[in-house]
């Protein structure tokens, strides 16, 4: 039987770890993320974990530290955040090119200058076209249940992709759930035992990572490409199965009382819980609202958006992210390119907000979704609004 | 044309298509850079006067792309397959034997 335990969510994604047992850790600790790496080396220390804990001296150091691991056949687990994963940056593209199945979760975090360790999506935004598998999660439950959801996706042999799963720094990181934890028995059958078809091992030499020249670098990039879209029928699978086994389900596009809105918002990570109480709220009052909550990012959903977003008028996407200088947030440019060439689509508002830790709370939910009516019947002279900034 | 003793590449890169690569663009043959023909980004080749060369093998020594080679006379070669045309063994050798040409002529 799965136990249910208060704990903070930083330490329930070790726990998590734990459980997949994970052979090597490599990770240099940084705000939000800290409690996450520090548990798993006190689980190693104590000998609670068998694993290779590798203290490194930055972040470039800690994902590259994770290939070899994973190349060599290891089940690699990291964590970081914000400023880390900017650091972490190049060496991101070849965990992903050269298909090693590395686990990350990422505390997201707002980025330098000025100096903020709190919360938003623009590290996020920053990595999101390095080929990863990427996943966003609203709660503890869903960081512990996703964190094993990973190895089993990344390392499966149609797969071999390093799998991101991003959860909001202190909005969750540093919350205590109750969470419920499968058994080690179960988790054994979940997640079945990592192995690379063609690791680094003397016996059998392979290059990983060679040179290629003009005439071949493109054909790598579109069987690259090709191999990320078909991730997302194991990512399907592996949720179903997941479902199956331990009765909580999830799905790419997670919608929330959208049937026969007329008015969608959209949202991504923790904030959508609170979005979720301003919906019901607004649909107390009568009105016909509804909430989207984007959890797969890449490979991106198009078709669940598309279904998702069904017959409403008003989609209003809320970003964590700003885009300078460009169309706001990211999510909102792709939500409105998905839906761009269907034959009848809803208006697309776009609003950036909750940068740098700033909350949204219900009541500006409501303000969003008012403005977002207002602007789709008057029109508005920006591209996007932001919201809750001192004018 | 790749040097004795060089296997020729099972299909030539030029050939493969995307569907062809190994998982993650995997190299499974060990050593097959040996058939990658760094000799045509030379622009320049070197020239071996054996009237000057005396057999001392500084080019040897100083060639970054290990391709130069004692012949069985015991002069110097470069081989051209591999040669980038750096010119290194021309301003290395200390009797001025070796002279870079540019491919044209």
């Amino acid at each position: 039987m799965a136990k249910r335990i208060g704990i903070e969510v930083s330490l329930a994604i070790a726990e998590a770890a734990k459980l997949a047992d994970v052979d090597v850790v490599a990770a240099y600790p940084i705000t939000p993320q800290t409690h996450i790496v520090e548990h798993l080396a006190e689980l190693v220390a104590n000998g609670e974990l068998d694993a290779a804990y590798i203290p490194v001296e930055s972040e470039h150091s800690a994902m590259s530290a994770c290939l070899g691991a994973s190349a060599a056949g290891a089940r690699t687990f990291t964590a970081t955040a914000g400023q880390g994963l900017e650091l972490m940056h190049e060496v991101l593209y070849v965990a992903s090119s050269m298909q090693l199945p590395v686990v990350m979760a990422v505390a997201n975090r707002a980025l330098s200058a000025p100096l903020s360790v709190w919360g938003d999506h623009s590290d996020v935004m920053a990595v999101r076209d390095t080929g990863w598998i990427q996943l966003f999660v609203e709660n503890g439950q869903e960081a512990v249940d996703n964190v094993l959801c990973a190895f089993r996706i990344g390392e499966d042999p149609r797969v071999l992709l390093p799998v991101m799963i991003h959860l909001d720094g202190f909005h969750l990181t540093h919350m205590i759930e109750p969470l419920l934890f499968p058994e080690q028995s179960q988790v054994d059958k979940f997640i079945p035992p990592y192995q690379h078809p063609m690791p680094l091992h003397p016996d059998r030499p392979v290059t990983m990572g060679a040179f290629a020249p003009p005439i071949i670098y493109f054909e790598t990039k579109k069987a690259q490409e090709v191999n990320l879209e078909a991730a997302k029928e194991v990512i399907l699978q592996c949720w179903d199965n997941f479902g199956k086994t331990f009765q909580r389900y999830y799905s790419p596009v997670e919608c929330y009382r959208s049937e026969d809105a007329r008015v969608l918002l959209l949202t991504m990570g923790s904030f959508s819980e609170t979005a979720m109480t301003a919906i019901d709220k607004m649909r107390g009052e009568g009105r016909e609202v509804g909430l989207l909550r984007l959890r797969l990012w890449r490979p991106f959903p198009f078709d669940e958006i598309r279904q998702a977003v069904g017959n409403a008028e008003v989609l209003i996407v809320l970003d964590r992210a700003l885009s300078f200088g460009g169309p706001g947030g990211p999510v909102c440019s792709e939500v409105r390119s998905a839906l761009y060439s269907e034959d009848k689509r809803p208006k697309v508002i776009g609003f950036v907000g909750g940068l740098g830790g700033r909350d949204i709370t219900p009541a500006g939910f409501e303000e969003i979704v008012d403005r977002g009516i207002e602007i789709s019947q008057k029109g508005s002279d920006q591209e996007f609004e932001i919201f809750g900034v001192r004018e | 044309m790749t040097p004795k003793g060089v296997s020729q590449l099972t299909k030539p890169e030029g050939m493969l298509t995307w569907r062809d690569l190994e998982i993650g663009s995997i190299v499974v043959e060990p050593g097959n850079a040996s058939q990658y023909q760094t000799g045509d980004w030379r622009s320049e080749r070197p020239i071996f006067d054996t009237n000057k060369c005396i057999k001392c093998g500084i080019c040897y020594i100083f060639c970054p792309e290990g391709c130069v080679e004692q012949n069985a006379e015991g002069y110097f070669e470069a081989d051209l397959f591999y040669c980038k045309g750096c010119g290194i063994c021309a301003r290395e050798c200390w009797t001025k034997a070796i002279t870079m040409v540019p491919e044209e002529e």
